[in-house]
């Protein structure tokens, strides 16, 4: 997993509450067996319409958000489907950061795992932020100090577990830190035998 | 004595494999369950490291999400067997048990698990599923897991995990007649809503509850995802313990007895403390239907849809009765369909499919509705083909399948075309969840079956044949 310090990056604004991981990758591309390759498929649905053609009314085809990275999200974002084909084509797409005032549990887990910052911010900041990005916004965001700063020079800090800053600063195999953990794994197994 | 605990700090206290303050503690994990879809690149990331499986003999594989539930052996979606030989490669090279699509042990990875005694009170378990919280039904700590986790519990045996809060749901009175398990849970999301359990164990205690089968409880944990909750669990009893006994994978005899001691020791203790609780009259429950495009969009059926003005979030409301193609205040009782499903891990048992027949029995499915039965195992299908309940279906008009998880999330043929409309016994009614473009009603078994006949929802408990 590449470390993740700082990002800058176009935010684009999702306002909807309780979006599933049914919307953010449809069942139809879960068969691949490859980890790669999901962003083209991202919100499938929602992008394009039954013959193909782009949804000009869905917020990721607006052109302003072309190149946008940061996801601002509604409470409860990616509940539902444990799939983590959906941090996948979040990705893969290019986002780096959600910012949502919730998410469901097993996609937050999957998110950072690979690499993808997921930021809980109260729910005031981030309907203003969702104003904001309506006419242009960036954001600057820096794990290290845990702020966030906009295009007005406003600072908003976050809080973030500080085991998931530490493994995401420095880019962490989980695998292999747990397997430094041997010998208390196997002295547990031993115990129960 | 210690202090009083809930069956969840039990639990967890006997699997800690490392805790420090302030930081996720290292939890073993008993048993894995593994499918097709969500392990092929958890397999891959093995392989790539050099990786093996630490405990092949606590890891147990089937298929169930992709498979076709009508000609298997003629599979044409090549992307399919592409997943399905990859889990039976995966399977081979690491030594991991696996229940193909042909083998008699085959099901829903959370209908086979209980059914082979796999999952047992006490255990900690995890599946790349997160309707794995099923489990919990019988006093296990389970909850489902992306494909990194997958990848981690496959090398370790173990996972990293904040300790969740403890949530009492607790249910006061008895259910009506033909007020069912899944109405229950219906309710309790509905009353409570979709995000209510995030960062919780939700035990679900009371009388009602003690009073349930297990495949009754394993509905109400089945759904404790759907309300954001880490894992749903009830206490173990004596139906817990009744129904392991002689299970396939059960230890035989004076060691069972001994087992069952442990497992009856796990309940929640009586002065047990929970971080919240929530209450909630079962006597008051309806049957239940979900109008809208969450699992807490849900109406008793003697009621109507929302109306948007009055309701909480208001857009929400009239984005979701759009999409279910539905008038504000619309009496539920008024919603024609044209496709039923049961099935799924949450109504796809042997109990699900006998009372859905007695529903049906000597009826017929109202003409241009499609209609499938698809038992949640191999072995749900035989038993109930033994009791002739394939015959009852079949004479009414629904077609019988073979086991899998089909039209619940239609990855395989099996789904609700555009614009169609079906009431389902299955967990999420989400967009184009059932197929693009398809609107689904979360119902029980005995409401779908009457839905069937009748061609719109019904109050089950004023249908004909419903046994008094």
């Amino acid at each position: 997993m590449e470390p993740f310090k700082e990002h800058k990056g176009i935010a684009v604004p999702l306002n909807r509450g309780n979006v599933d991981t049914d919307q953010i990758i449809p069942k139809q591309f879960l068969k691949r067996i490859e980890r790669t390759g999901f962003g083209e498929f991202l919100f499938f649905h929602w992008r394009f319409d039954d013959d193909g053609n782009l949804r000009d009314e869905f917020v990721l085809n607006q052109p302003k958000y072309e190149n946008a990275t940061i996801l601002l999200a509604g409470d409860n974002f990616g509940c539902g489907s444990s799939r983590e084909h959906a941090p996948w084509a979040l990705e893969d797409y290019g986002f780096k950061v959600i910012i949502a005032p919730d998410f469901a549990d097993i996609f937050y887990n999957n998110s950072l795992k690979n690499g993808i910052l997921v930021i809980k911010m109260n729910e005031e900041q981030v309907q203003q932020w969702m104003k904001k990005a309506e006419q242009g916004l960036t954001l600057d965001v820096d794990l290290e100090k845990q702020e966030i700063t906009d295009t007005d020079g406003t600072v908003v800090s976050f809080d973030i577990p500080p085991y998931h800053k530490e493994k995401l600063l420095n880019g962490w195999d989980d695998i292999a830190l747990t397997l430094l953990e041997e010998d208390a794994i196997q002295a547990f197994e031993e115990k129960r035998a | 004595m210690g202090k009083a605990l809930t069956a969840f700090e039990k639990i967890w206290n006997k699997h800690v494999v490392k805790e420090e303050e302030g930081k996720p503690a290292l939890l073993y994990i008993d048993q894995h369950l593994v499918h097709e879809v969500t392990s092929p690149q958890a397999f891959e990331g093995l392989r790539l490291n050099g990786r093996k499986v630490r405990r092949p003999d606590l890891t147990f594989a089937t298929m169930d999400h992709n498979v076709p539930t009508i000609n298997r052996e003629n599979m044409k979606d090549e992307i399919s067997i592409k997943q399905m030989e990859a889990l039976k490669k995966n399977c081979a090279d690491f030594g991991v048990k696996l229940a193909d699509m042909y083998h008699p042990d085959q099901g829903i990875v959370h209908v086979i698990g209980p059914q082979l005694g796999l999952t047992q009170p006490g255990k900690t378990i995890v599946c790349g599923d997160s309707h794995t919280s099923t489990h919990g039904a019988f006093g296990a700590f389970a909850f489902g897991i992306g494909t990194s986790e997958v990848e981690h519990v496959l090398a370790t045996q173990t996972i990293w995990q904040d300790k969740p809060k403890t949530l009492n749901v607790k249910v006061i009175g008895d259910l009506g007649t033909g007020v069912t398990a899944k109405d229950l849970i219906l309710a309790i999301i509905a009353k409570f809503g979709v995000r209510f359990g995030t960062g919780y164990v939700m035990e679900y205690t009371g009388e009602a509850i003690r009073k349930l089968t297990m495949e009754e409880r394993m509905t109400i944990c089945n759904m404790s995802i759907e309300a954001g909750a880490r894992a749903g669990l009830i206490s173990p009893d004596e139906t817990t313990v009744e129904f392991l006994r002689g299970r396939e994978m059960v230890p035989k005899g004076e060691a069972f007895d001994a087992l069952a001691e442990e497992w009856l020791a796990l309940a929640t203790d009586e002065d047990a403390e929970y971080d919240h609780t929530v209450t909630i009259h079962a006597d008051e429950i309806e049957p239940q239907v979900s109008w809208g495009t969450n699992p807490g969009m849900c109406v008793p059926v003697s009621a109507a849809t929302p109306v948007i003005k009055d309701a909480e979030y208001p857009e929400e409301v009239e984005r979701a009765l759009k999409y279910m193609d539905l008038n504000e205040n619309q009496p539920i009782t008024s919603i024609e369909v044209d496709h039923v499903f049961i099935g799924s891990c949450t109504n796809s048992r042997l109990s699900d499919l006998k009372k859905a027949s007695k529903i049906v029995e000597g009826k017929k499915v109202k003409e241009g509705i499609k209609a499938i039965v698809v038992p949640g195992s191999f072995l749900v299908k035989q038993q109930a083909e033994e009791i002739g309940l394939d015959k009852i279906f079949i004479d009414a008009g629904f077609e019988w399948r073979n086991s899998g998880c089909s039209m619940c999330l239609g990855m395989n043929d099996d789904i609700v075309p555009a614009g169609g409309r079906c009431a389902s016994t299955s967990n999420r009614n989400f967009e184009g969840r059932q197929g693009n473009g398809a609107r689904t009603h979360l119902v029980s078994p005995e409401m779908a079956a009457a839905a069937a006949i009748e061609g719109h929802f019904v109050d089950v408990r004023q249908f004909v044949g419903v046994p008094s």
